[in-house]
């Protein structure tokens, strides 16, 4: 054998070894830019209620974790690619995403609003606070019918590849004038700019953002919950790491039973989001 | 491979296809005058005029087409004072933004590519045309221009293709164009490959075109 082989061979071996050291350590991707679920300090470091979270689980689990940053759009192709092995980046559970990934049990609630800026002909709907698109019935069809009157022919932001526009696909609020967005922060600039007449998003980011900029933004309108909007929010597993998902579930319980969830989710939302 | 998924993205994928070209043919057809604008100023004696037109193609090829998409789009989106003059009825829209931004890039190469054109045109040909009688500015449309843009066009054509592939970014700021409308149908499925390779598959063709046609039009127009 002579000394190319033997390198070539040398170096393929320490690959796996590397892949093998690397195998007991479950990686974890989040998008980085979507406060406060998941964002960045100034210092370029993941912060954030799900960046937390995930080093609480990972205790639990016994398991070594490193959190890898992936943007919004790439995520599921990237879980399913084995860039890394969960997704906790305030993915809502729903039956679209379900059929190419799993889920774990809900770890928090996301309540979907719409925002605009104030003195928005949007302001003052008259809707109940809150409606259930699972539950449907007379008062969400009367919600979702003044919903369609007041935005016809309005342009509304969100930002790609969210539950958020999937609701506005879906045509439940008629044909609206949805802009996709690759990221949060664009969608809060442009609804900021005036170029959109309304946003749809986490209710908490656009409060985050309100306070960070001193914009007026206002929520209006109803809170989601429910059909396009999912069963709150979990962590994604690829469907053949059953093991993992067991795991990551066995974990969340344990987390929820110490109080740890809510803890974790009062300090970064103000309020309990845990379920 | 999901082939099922590419026969069916296809179709879409063809419709946002016209909207790549729309942006493409607007922001070539600007991008020309603006490029023949300032490779005259360039080759102005007037130090001052020459300065302002090095410094526009300095600065517009010195930066990433993303940068000048994202300044034009979000930057002056922020200014207040900008949102309330006359000018943000175009500047709201996404997609004059884009063909803006792209028009001000290809200028700035552009003009480069004339005035180096320009500039090899040997000085036997305009003295011909002095030693005949004809004005300066006949000598200019009928001679320098003609010759100028034969000696461009290959330089051209690999702006254009390079432009081609820059209307992709026009997707940053939420335009459904080819890379767009990839995009959407990936958001979706979740099959970012399949995907992809249709939509490239459709850039290479629109390229493999452009740049046929340009070696049509050099061999043509040989002297």
């Amino acid at each position: 054998m002579n000394i190319f082989k033997k390198t070539i061979i040398s170096v393929l071996a320490s690959l796996f070894i590397i892949t093998n050291v690397y195998a007991d350590k479950i990686r974890i991707g989040t998008e980085g830019a979507y406060p406060p679920w998941n964002s960045k300090n100034e210092a370029g470091k993941l912060i954030g209620f799900e960046v937390e979270l995930a080093w609480s689980l990972c205790r639990y689990m016994g398991k070594q974790c490193e959190i890898v940053e992936q943007d919004w759009d790439g995520m599921i192709p990237a879980l399913i690619m084995r860039k890394f092995d969960a997704i906790m980046a305030g993915m809502s559970i729903t039956a679209e995403r379900q059929k190419v990934i799993s889920f774990s049990q809900g770890y928090a609630d996301e309540v979907a609003q719409l925002a605009v800026m104030k003195g928005s002909s949007l302001e003052g709907m008259d809707t109940p606070s809150g409606i259930n698109l699972s539950l449907g019935g007379s008062d969400v069809k009367k919600a979702l019918k003044t919903l369609t009157a007041a935005l016809a022919g309005k342009t509304v932001c969100v930002q790609t590849a969210t539950i958020h526009q999937n609701f506005l696909d879906s045509g439940d609020v008629g044909s609206v004038n949805v802009r996709t967005y690759k990221t949060q922060d664009e969608v809060n600039l442009d609804l900021a700019s005036g170029r959109c007449d309304a946003a749809l998003a986490a209710a908490v980011a656009f409060t985050d953002y309100a306070e960070k900029s001193g914009k007026s933004v206002v929520l209006v309108g109803p809170t989601f919950s429910g059909g396009a909007f999912g069963n709150g929010v979990g962590v994604g597993i690829r469907q053949d790491d059953t093991e993992l998902l067991k795991a990551f579930n066995k974990a969340i319980e344990k987390a929820r039973k110490n109080g740890d969830i809510s803890r974790i989710a009062t300090k970064w939302f103000g309020f309990d989001a845990s379920m | 491979m999901d082939f099922e998924l590419m026969i069916n993205s296809f179709p879409k994928l063809l419709n946002a296809t016209m909207v790549t070209l729309k942006l493409l043919s607007a922001s070539l057809f600007f991008g020309l005058f603006i490029g023949l604008l300032f490779a005259v100023l360039r080759m102005n004696k007037n130090p001052i005029i020459n300065k302002f037109s090095y410094g526009y193609s300095y600065v517009f090829r010195g930066t990433p087409l993303l940068v000048q998409i994202f300044i034009i789009y979000y930057g002056l989106g922020q200014i207040e004072y900008f949102r309330s003059t006359v000018l943000w009825v175009i500047f709201k829209e996404p997609y004059w933004c884009a063909i803006i931004a792209f028009a001000l890039n290809t200028g700035a190469y552009t003009s480069e590519i004339l005035r180096s054109a320009f500039q090899t045109i040997k000085p036997g040909f305009i003295e011909a045309g002095k030693s005949l009688g004809i004005s300066s500015r006949i000598i200019f449309y009928k001679i320098q221009i003609p010759i100028a843009i034969k000696q461009s066009l290959p330089a051209y054509g690999n702006e254009i293709i390079l432009m081609l592939k820059g209307t992709s970014l026009a997707s940053t700021v939420t335009l459904m164009d080819l890379t767009g409308v990839a995009k959407y149908i990936i958001s979706t499925t979740f099959r970012p490959i399949e995907v992809f390779i249709v939509a490239g598959s459709i850039y290479l063709f629109m390229t493999f075109l452009v740049h046929n046609f340009i070696k049509f039009l050099e061999r043509r127009y040989k002297y």
